[in-house]
C-alpha cells in the first residue's frame, strides 16, 4: 500500500484537521507496518491502521471517514504502545469516529454508531447505564429483537440483569455536562 | 480498618453483578472498610471516548471531583471505569477548556487489582488463606485497559505482565505461561460485531486451553462477560470444553473461605462448579 499513490500529491489538511481533533501528529509515521501486525481487529479492516495514516496523508477524508475499520476498532491501544514514534493511533481512531459522526459521510458499520449513540442516549437519561434499557433502546433502533435474546435469559434467570433502572440524583448534573458538551462542539 | 471510596460503576451494579458481590465480600475480610462513592454516575466508557472527548473527560471528573471531598483513596474493580478515569485525570490537564470549572486532582484513583497486588495486602492475603487453590490451574488473562497504555498503567511490564500471575500464586494457584495474556477480547463490539467477539475470545479460550489452564482468570467486567458468554459459540464452532472465567476476587474469596463463593459463581454462564468440585475446591 502506498506506492500506488505516489503519483498523487499529499495534502496535509487533513492531516492538520486529524492532529487538531485527536491531538496527535500522525506525520512521523514511516509506515513500520508494527500498528496492523499488532491488531487484534484487522481481519475485519477494509483499510489496516497503518493505510489508515497513509489514506490520512493523502488528504482522503472521505474514504477514512467511510471505512469499516474506524468502527471496528476496539480501542485496545496494542498499536499506540507499540509505535515506534509514538504515534497514539486509538486516540486518532477516536478522533475519525469523533469525525465520522458529525459528517454526512454514511457509516461502513451501521449498528455501531447507534449502539454508541443509544449508550449515551442512556446516560444523558438517568446518569448511569441501564443495562436492560440500553439493549432495548438498542434494539429499537437496529431492529435485531431476536439476536442473543437466549443468552439475555440465561443472564435473567441467574440474577444478572437488573430490571428496574437506577434512581441517582446526578441525573440533572450529567444532563448539563451533556448539553455543555454539545455547545462546545458547535462552537 | 482500611477506608477507601468504592465506585462500582454500571456494569458492577448489573451484568457484573458477582464481581461486586466478591470484591465486597473480600474487601471485608481483609478489614476494608469500603464507602461507595454517592451519587455516582456513569464515566462515559467507551461510547463517550470514540465519539466526544470533552464528554470523554467531563463525565469522569464529575464523580473524580465528589471522591475528592473525601480523605480517601478511590478503589476501582470496573477496569474500563478505571481507564477512563485515569484518561480523564490528564486530559483534564491538557484540556482545561473541556470542562465549565478547573479541576484540581484531589482524590487517589487505584485499579482493584492493583491495589490487592501491593505488597502489604497481598502479604494480608496470604495469612488469611484456608483453602489454598492448589491443583487449579490457572491463565491470567489481563486484557488491554489493566496494563494499556503504561503512561496512566503505571504497569511498566504491559507486554507481559505477571502482577496478577504473583496473587494467584498466593492463594496456591499454578498459573500457566501463555501469549494472549494481553490481547483484545473485542470488548464493546459484543453487542454488534458478536462475529469478531467470538472470534477473539475463541483464540484466548484455545490459547489458554493449549497452555494447560483449567480455567481463565480476569480483573474486567466485559473481558469476563465475553469469555463467561461467547464460549457457547465457540463450543457450536468445535471450540472443546468450555473453561470457566473467574473474576480474581472470587478466586480470593474461594481462597480465604468466603461463605458466598457458591452464589457468586452461580451467576456465570459458564458453569465453573464441577471443575471446582473435581479439584476438592467446593
Amino acid at each position: 500500500m502506498g506506492t500506488s499513490e505516489s503519483a498523487e500529491h499529499p495534502n496535509s489538511e487533513f492531516i492538520r484537521e486529524v492532529a487538531a481533533v485527536s491531538g496527535v501528529d500522525i506525520r512521523p509515521c514511516y509506515q513500520c507496518q508494527k500498528c496492523s501486525a499488532g491488531c487484534p481487529v484487522s481481519g475485519a479492516m477494509d483499510l489496516l491502521p497503518n493505510q489508515v495514516i497513509r489514506q490520512i496523508q493523502y488528504g482522503r477524508r472521505e474514504k477514512v471517514l467511510a471505512s469499516r475499520s474506524i468502527w471496528v476498532c476496539a480501542s485496545c491501544q496494542t498499536c499506540s504502545v507499540r509505535c515506534p514514534n509514538a504515534i497514539d493511533f486509538a486516540r486518532v481512531m477516536d478522533g475519525l469516529r469523533h469525525l465520522a459522526m458529525h459528517s454526512e459521510v454514511s457509516p461502513a458499520e451501521k449498528e455501531i454508531p447507534l449502539f454508541h449513540r443509544a449508550f449515551l442516549d442512556s446516560i444523558r437519561s438517568t446518569g448511569r447505564v441501564h443495562e436492560l434499557s440500553l439493549i432495548m433502546r438498542f434494539k429499537l433502533k437496529t431492529r435485531g429483537f431476536l439476536k442473543d435474546a437466549s443468552l439475555g435469559w440465561e443472564m435473567f434467570r441467574r440474577g444478572k440483569i437488573k430490571v428496574l433502572p437506577p434512581g441517582t440524583t446526578g441525573g440533572n448534573e450529567v444532563k448539563a455536562i451533556f448539553d455543555a458538551c454539545e455547545k462546545g462542539a458547535g462552537q | 480498618m482500611n477506608d477507601v471510596t468504592y465506585f462500582p460503576g454500571c456494569s458492577l451494579h448489573g451484568t457484573a453483578r458477582e464481581y461486586d458481590e466478591s470484591f465486597r465480600g473480600v474487601a471485608k475480610l481483609l478489614d476494608i472498610a469500603l464507602h461507595e462513592l454517592e451519587d455516582w454516575t456513569c464515566c462515559g466508557s467507551t461510547s463517550a471516548h470514540s465519539t466526544d472527548e470533552a464528554l470523554a473527560v467531563a463525565l469522569p471528573v464529575r464523580n473524580l471531583r465528589i471522591a475528592g471531598r473525601h480523605d480517601r483513596d478511590m478503589i476501582v474493580p470496573c477496569v474500563a471505569c478505571y481507564s477512563r478515569f485515569k484518561a480523564a485525570e490528564a486530559g483534564a490537564k491538557e484540556h482545561p477548556e473541556y470542562l465549565e470549572t478547573p479541576y484540581e486532582p484531589k482524590v487517589a484513583v487505584r485499579y482493584a487489582l492493583d491495589y490487592f497486588c501491593e505488597p502489604a495486602r497481598s502479604e494480608q492475603m496470604r495469612a488469611k488463606v484456608v483453602k489454598p487453590l492448589a491443583g487449579l490451574k490457572v491463565a491470567c488473562y489481563y486484557g488491554c485497559l489493566a496494563v494499556r497504555p503504561p503512561e496512566l498503567t503505571g504497569v511498566a511490564r504491559y507486554e507481559n505482565p505477571e502482577h496478577m500471575d504473583r496473587l494467584l500464586g498466593l492463594l496456591g494457584a499454578e498459573t500457566v505461561d501463555w501469549s494472549y495474556k494481553t490481547d483484545c477480547c473485542g470488548a464493546s463490539l459484543t453487542m454488534t460485531r458478536t462475529d469478531i467477539v467470538v472470534e477473539l475470545t475463541g483464540r484466548i479460550v484455545a490459547m489458554a486451553r493449549e497452555a494447560g489452564a483449567d480455567c481463565i482468570v480476569t480483573g474486567c467486567s466485559m473481558c469476563h462477560a465475553n469469555l463467561d458468554t461467547r464460549q457457547t459459540a465457540l463450543a457450536a464452532k468445535g471450540g472443546g470444553e468450555p473453561l470457566p472465567v473467574f473474576y480474581f476476587t472470587e478466586l480470593m474469596g474461594l481462597a480465604m473461605g468466603h461463605p458466598e463463593v457458591k452464589t457468586w459463581i452461580s451467576r456465570h454462564v459458564t458453569d465453573p462448579k464441577r471443575l471446582l468440585a473435581k479439584k476438592g475446591l467446593l
